[in-house]
């Protein structure tokens, strides 16, 4: 799937967005499985009360399975307007 | 509906001159523009990201709720996304309704909305460095308003 990374998440982690191959059921064991790989990941996902995720491009909940999903992104609250 | 995510500058002026101006069935036109802002000058410049698709997408479901809830007769939306220095018009709204407080109640609406809901993100470049703007819990309580 890809996931992308927005504002200071994309920041920390260093790219906007990357292909992932993950057996992950839920956002929430993406990030512990992200979190594990690298420093970098684990900086980014240290505060996930700080972050939100849209399943393609929709917003969605931690807890939200992966099934069928292409796209995951990952960023902090926006601030339009 | 007129949703517009551009980089480049818009004249506000001319923008809510065209706006809704063949339609006769309306007694009310509110628009806000929000500006960016230097209060400490220090600001050199606000850049702003977002999530192409997703912020289209995200605006378009704000604007069909208020066209719905405040039977509007015409709303639009520009959002600027780039770099962008103290005074320029970040964004603007309008909204056009038969009454008076249908227009002031959605352009208020899609304030709130747009600041929490639409995937933007501004940095502040200043001379002391660069720095997120962070949201604030008053945005979201906004929200619980509508």
């Amino acid at each position: 799937m890809n996931v992308m990374y927005f504002a200071w998440v994309r920041e920390r982690i260093g790219m906007p967005q990357e292909q992932i191959e993950t057996q992950a059921a839920t956002v929430a064991e993406l990030v512990a499985e992200l979190t594990a790989r690298e420093e970098r990941y684990a900086a980014a996902f240290a505060d996930i009360s700080a972050l939100r995720v849209a399943l393609d491009q929709e917003l969605a909940e931690f807890d939200a399975p992966l099934s069928g999903v292409q796209e995951v992104a990952f960023f902090p609250p926006m601030t339009g307007g | 509906m007129i949703i517009r995510v551009q980089s480049d500058p818009f004249d506000v002026g001319a923008t809510l001159n065209s706006f809704a101006q063949d339609r006769r069935d309306i007694g009310a036109v509110v628009s806000f523009t929000g500006v960016v802002r230097d209060t400490q000058d220090d600001l050199h410049e606000m850049q702003i990201e977002h999530y192409p698709g997703m912020t289209e997408s995200a605006i378009k479901t704000i604007a069909q709720d208020a066209v719905s809830r405040w039977r509007l007769a015409d709303i639009l939306v520009i959002h600027r996304y780039g770099n962008l220095k103290p005074g320029a018009p970040i964004m603007m709204v309008a909204t056009a309704a038969a009454h008076r407080v249908a227009a002031f109640e959605a352009a208020d609406f899609m304030m709130d909305y747009l600041k929490s809901r639409a995937p933007f993100w501004k940095k502040e470049i200043t001379q002391a460095g660069a720095s997120w703007v962070a949201s604030k819990d008053a945005d979201e309580d906004a929200l619980k308003r509508w």
